[in-house]
């Protein structure tokens, strides 16, 4: 989760209130963001990804402050036409169709600020942004830059410029293979036969977005006073989102935001807006959702210190939140402003009939009938080296892979579970003998009539291994089982390589092939690393589970 | 104490040992007079100082005892004596002696020297040869016992005390220790059981008037001879050999104590796939296609079969609605284009949640309201170590209840937490796309004295519930993972230990004792 470092001291005056530790903490928890740490002047939060609009100092203590009851309410921003122009050229529709942007004037940049601009820049881009993918965020001094500005496709070996951190002009195509910003978001333009720019009416190229800005437009610097932003993408409406949470927080460093007209083939939009969406919210509404009697002037009350407006049954929703979606976010909102901390929890008295799953309860069954016998149930993953379970086993077997493993070493599946016992006595090698165990759980196979095309079975691996143990053993084990739990079976002569040749059977109840049984062959034992011989079965429990007389 | 009680108690060896206790008190004699091997006296031995009849006092002495050499010059005679005798008729070489006296040259050497100092043997030179004959003093020799053969025969017969040994005696066992592998000195531990006062009061009264069994045979049962008996009192407080048993897993054990508490709460089990399409992982729980989790280093997903089946078409557009523009719900959805090939992808669930939605879709109108629950396996694309395992086990609820509210979720969420031991609950706000609202639970952990993570549950989304249930009616939803309770209990520090299937761990494991 995106986390934001504030500076303590800028934090406090932000929000207008000092706050001791206790009570500090207790809050950033209770809105609904969490403390990481405090360290001398530095607080740092991590923010839910819901909350693009807090990934920032500003941000954070404008819901902070709000919350804890000093600035309560909606915010008023005013924003002056400045009636400058972004011209999207014709054939950005394919390649990156919508761009928003602001001017800026009147901030006074420090070391604190720029490093603040530049975190809410990265955060936006890691979260809000997806990392680009979605959309992408430039911000320039304006000093260097003849309006108006062009958005335009061009192809890749027509774009000439100075990336930032480059010591040389590069072209569009060098850029992706050389500069470090390029290498990294190559991705992002793979597959386009233009890319997009921000042109100035110099003709100097401002950036290669949503790569990298150019050197000679630069950046924010300890003398800079006004800038100009932009946000690009694909989805008109999350870019302005975008804009307003930078306008906003802008605004709040004090500067003075300015819109600007952007120019589309068919249509003109005035950015950024940052008038309030109206949402109906009817309190009945909220009061059956979280479980509370509030009246609307309550409602207001907690809808001002969560920075929302209200107006007579609509709720004014600030426009840098991303997520308020339904009135069901404001209800979540209005809970958090109570108080949830507040609330008197409470158990229905609703009544309903428990039921446990049957196939759950035959599972204990059997697993009781074999710890009776002595046995010692294991657990083993799910997830299986494929070596162990084909190779080793010596079987032919095929089995499901993962598609991104971890590691090589649970790299599928498991097919059955006498692997999984066969490792479990190769890491107890050394332990006393004898070693007598039993699994239950889910092997895998591709088919069947699943919606996943693979079919899970729940089976039973049951193992031992002593000086002296052979095929009279475990049958018995099979034997007792099946005959506790009523039924009746024969075994039948079979061929399996990873059992002694002669020495092993198919198990079948009621016609059905539910298990097989025999002495592990010495090369299995020896690849597996055993000294000592193994007798198993290997019981299919979902389709003995249907065979079973419930009555 | 109560003789007669004390009398009760006596084992078959205590009762043998005992009488003989009273006029003797070392091991050796007990061992000679009851015939008892020396294990079954030591045993008596130390039954009887636990009931404080005797008291055993330990001796440790230096033992001389024969070695090689030593036990041969016993049987036949000390070299020097040998090699006199070989020449009292006759003067000989040395290679005569030897042959004669059937002694090795080197001992006919270190013969030499000896009985030159006795003046028992006079020595003369022919050429280069050595001729020895005896003298007079040594021919008186012949006849008497030396004070070494006095003391080797002594040796042979018993185990000498160093402590005992007589100026004399010390004098020869220095010549002897001169001599090659001839004794040896043995540290010996003995042991003495003097009676208590108890015990010599229980000695005194005559234990064979009282007489028990000891063991409860068929044979007195059938016959009824049990009758009138008195049974030896055992000690009930011994030490006995450990065993162990077949048992379950440990995390079993917890995992069916998770699923009784939702069954006591009037909870019914939903069960499900492992391996399902993202579609009911992510898409039906309102999970934007382009969100973080579904990226791989987050999810595992599935090589072959890449691809499953979407459920009916209705439910298919009703959630690509939701995603792209809010459907029906009054939501403006995440604004995207919704793409069925990504929801047809195979995972591996990340959360039992997907359980919850598939059961939404199947639910009627008539059976509301429901509560459902699951514990089962989940999966995350995470390396192992100390704190985090690839597989976790989670257990979910859901309550479907016209009237639900968030009041009633933590609710639950306490009684639930208060019955896995966790009896200090609270609760935060947070996020998950599928919820709102949202929340997040903490336990306090008395062991650590810190609040720990514990439950992650929320109110289904409209997005959510409208499109599998027909129509937006509020679910309560949680999802706390088992493990880090599990490992809280059985005081589990590295998580991976869970499923380390150490047979000895497994053994030893404790019974889950939350009941």
């Amino acid at each position: 989760m995106p986390t934001v470092t504030l500076n303590k001291n800028v934090f406090e005056k932000l929000v207008g209130k000092k706050l001791p530790l206790d009570k500090l903490k207790d809050r950033i928890s209770m809105l609904g963001t969490d403390l990481e740490k405090i360290e001398g002047n530095e607080i740092q939060v991590e923010i839910f990804p819901n909350r693009p609009d807090m990934l920032s100092e500003q941000g954070f203590a404008r819901a902070f402050s709000s919350f804890i009851g000093v600035k309560t309410g909606l915010r008023k921003y005013d924003i002056k036409k400045s009636g400058q122009r972004v011209i999207v050229e014709k054939g950005m529709e394919k390649i990156r169709p919508y761009t928003v942007c602001a001017i800026v004037r009147n901030l006074k940049f420090d070391d604190e600020k720029i490093r603040e601009v530049i975190q809410v820049q990265e955060k936006l881009h890691t979260t809000f942004c997806r990392n680009r993918k979605k959309a992408a965020i430039g911000i320039y001094p304006l000093e260097n830059i003849k309006l108006p500005i062009y958005f335009k496709a061009m192809k890749p070996k027509e774009i000439k410029f100075r990336p930032l951190e480059a010591s040389k002009e590069m072209t569009g195509l060098q850029v992706l293979s050389q500069h470090p910003a390029g290498r990294d978001y190559a991705h992002l333009v793979e597959g386009l036969n233009k890319f997009a720019v921000f042109i100035d009416s110099d003709n100097k190229i401002m950036s290669l977005t949503p790569i990298i800005n150019s050197h000679l437009t630069g950046k924010i610097n300890e003398k800079t006073t006004d800038i100009f932003i932009e946000f690009s993408g694909f989805d008109l409406e999350y870019q302005k989102i975008g804009l307003n949470i930078l306008a906003a927080l802008f605004a709040d460093m004090g500067g003075k935001v300015e819109s600007m007209d952007i120019v589309y083939e068919n249509k003109t939009i005035t950015t950024p807006n940052l008038t309030p969406t109206k949402m109906k919210v009817d309190v009945n509404y909220v009061n059956q959702k979280i479980g509370l009697e509030l009246k609307e002037k309550d409602m207001k009350k907690h809808l001002e210190k969560m920075g929302y407006g209200y107006e007579s049954g609509n709720v004014l929703v600030p426009a840098y939140r991303a997520d308020v979606m339904h009135a069901i976010d404001v209800a979540e909102d209005i809970a958090i402003a109570f108080g949830f901390e507040n609330f008197e929890e409470e158990i229905p008295k609703v009544s309903t009939i428990a039921e446990g799953d049957k196939f759950e309860a035959f599972k204990s069954r059997v697993a009781n009938i074999l710890v009776g016998l002595g046995l010692i149930e294991t657990c083993s993953y799910h997830l299986i080296n494929k070596d162990d379970q084909i190779k080793k086993m010596n079987a032919k077997i095929e089995c499901v892979n993962l598609s991104n493993p971890t590691t090589e070493e649970y790299n599928t599946l498991r097919s059955w579970m006498l692997p999984c016992l066969m490792n479990v006595f190769k890491h107890n090698k050394h332990y006393e003998y004898p070693q007598k165990i039993y699994d239950i759980g889910v092997v895998f196979k591709k088919g069947g009539n699943a919606e996943s095309n693979v079919e899970e079975f729940t089976r039973l691996g049951v193992a031992s291994s002593h000086q002296t143990i052979d095929y009279t053993e475990i049958k018995q084990i099979l034997d007792y089982l099946l005959r506790m739990l009523n039924l009746e079976f024969k075994i039948i002569d079979y061929e399996h390589p990873s059992f002694i040749q002669g020495r092993v059977g198919r198990v079948i109840v009621n016609g059905k092939k539910v298990a097989i049984i025999g002495e592990m062959h010495p090369q299995v034992l020896e690849n597996f690393e055993l000294d000592m011989p193994v007798s198993a079965f290997e019981l299919n429990l979902s389709e003995l589970f249907k065979l079973v007389d419930m009555e | 104490m109560d003789i007669k009680k004390v009398i009760e108690g006596l084992h078959p060896l205590e009762r043998q040992v005992l009488p003989i206790l009273v006029k003797h008190d070392s091991l050796n004699k007990i061992i000679e007079k009851t015939k008892l091997p020396l294990a079954g006296v030591m045993r008596a031995f130390q039954w009887l100082e636990n009931k404080e009849i005797v008291k055993i006092e330990e001796d440790a002495r230096e033992v001389l005892q024969l070695d090689k050499t030593g036990k041969e010059a016993a049987s036949k005679g000390l070299p020097e004596k040998r090699f006199i005798q070989a020449i009292k008729d006759k003067a000989m070489n040395l290679d005569e002696i030897a042959k004669k006296a059937k002694l090795q040259r080197d001992e006919v050497n270190a013969c030499i020297g000896i009985l030159k100092r006795k003046v028992a043997i006079d020595i003369k030179r022919d050429g280069k040869e050595m001729i020895i004959s005896i003298t007079e003093h040594g021919k008186k020799l012949l006849n008497k016992e030396s004070l070494e053969e006095l003391f080797l025969k002594r040796l042979l017969s018993e185990e000498i005390n160093l402590e005992e040994l007589k100026d004399e005696e010390k004098f020869v066992l220095d010549n002897f220790k001169k001599r090659k592998e001839f004794v040896i000195i043995q540290k010996v531990r003995t042991f003495r059981a003097k009676l208590t006062k108890l015990g010599e009061k229980v000695a005194k009264s005559g234990i064979d008037n009282i007489k028990v069994v000891d063991r409860l045979t068929p044979e007195m049962l059938k016959t009824g001879k049990w009758k009138g008996k008195t049974f030896r009192r055992y000690d009930v407080k011994i030490n006995v050999p450990q065993i162990s048993g077949g048992k379950r897993h440990f995390v079993n054990q917890a995992i069916e104590y998770a699923q009784r508490i939702w069954l006591d709460m009037g909870f019914k089990e939903m069960t499900g796939p492992m391996l399902t399409t993202s579609f009911w992982n992510f898409d039906a729980l309102f999970t934007a296609q382009d969100h973080p989790v579904r990226e791989l280093q987050d999810t595992y997903y599935i090589k072959d079969p890449e691809k499953g089946n979407l459920p009916n078409k209705k439910l298919v557009e009703q959630v690509k609605a939701v995603h792209e523009n809010g459907g029906t719900t009054g939501s403006r959805g995440w604004r995207y284009n919704w793409n069925k090939e990504d929801a047809k992808r195979n995972v591996l669930r990340t959360h039992t949640t997907c359980l919850s939605a598939k059961t939404l879709a199947e639910l009627k109108e008539s059976e509301m309201p429901a509560k459902f629950f699951s514990v089962g396996k989940c999966f995350r694309n995470e390396t192992l170590d100390w704190s985090h395992l690839f597989e976790f086990n989670q257990t979910e609820g859901i309550v479907i209840d016209e009237n639900a509210n968030l009041k009633h979720l933590m609710g639950y969420l306490r009684e639930f937490a208060k019955k896995m031991g966790f009896p200090k609950v609270r609760f935060r706000p947070a996020y998950f796309p599928y919820t709102e609202p949202s929340l997040e639970g903490d336990v306090y952990d008395p062991v650590h004295e810190k609040w720990i993570e514990f439950i992650a549950a929320g109110i289904f989304r409209p997005e959510v519930v409208k499109p599998l249930l027909g129509r937006d009616v509020p679910v309560l939803a949680w999802g706390p993972g088992l493990d880090r309770m599990i490992t809280s209990a059985y005081k589990i520090k590295d998580i991976r230990d869970l499923y380390r299937n150490d047979l000895k761990q497994l053994k030893e494991m404790k019974a889950w004792m939350r009941l």
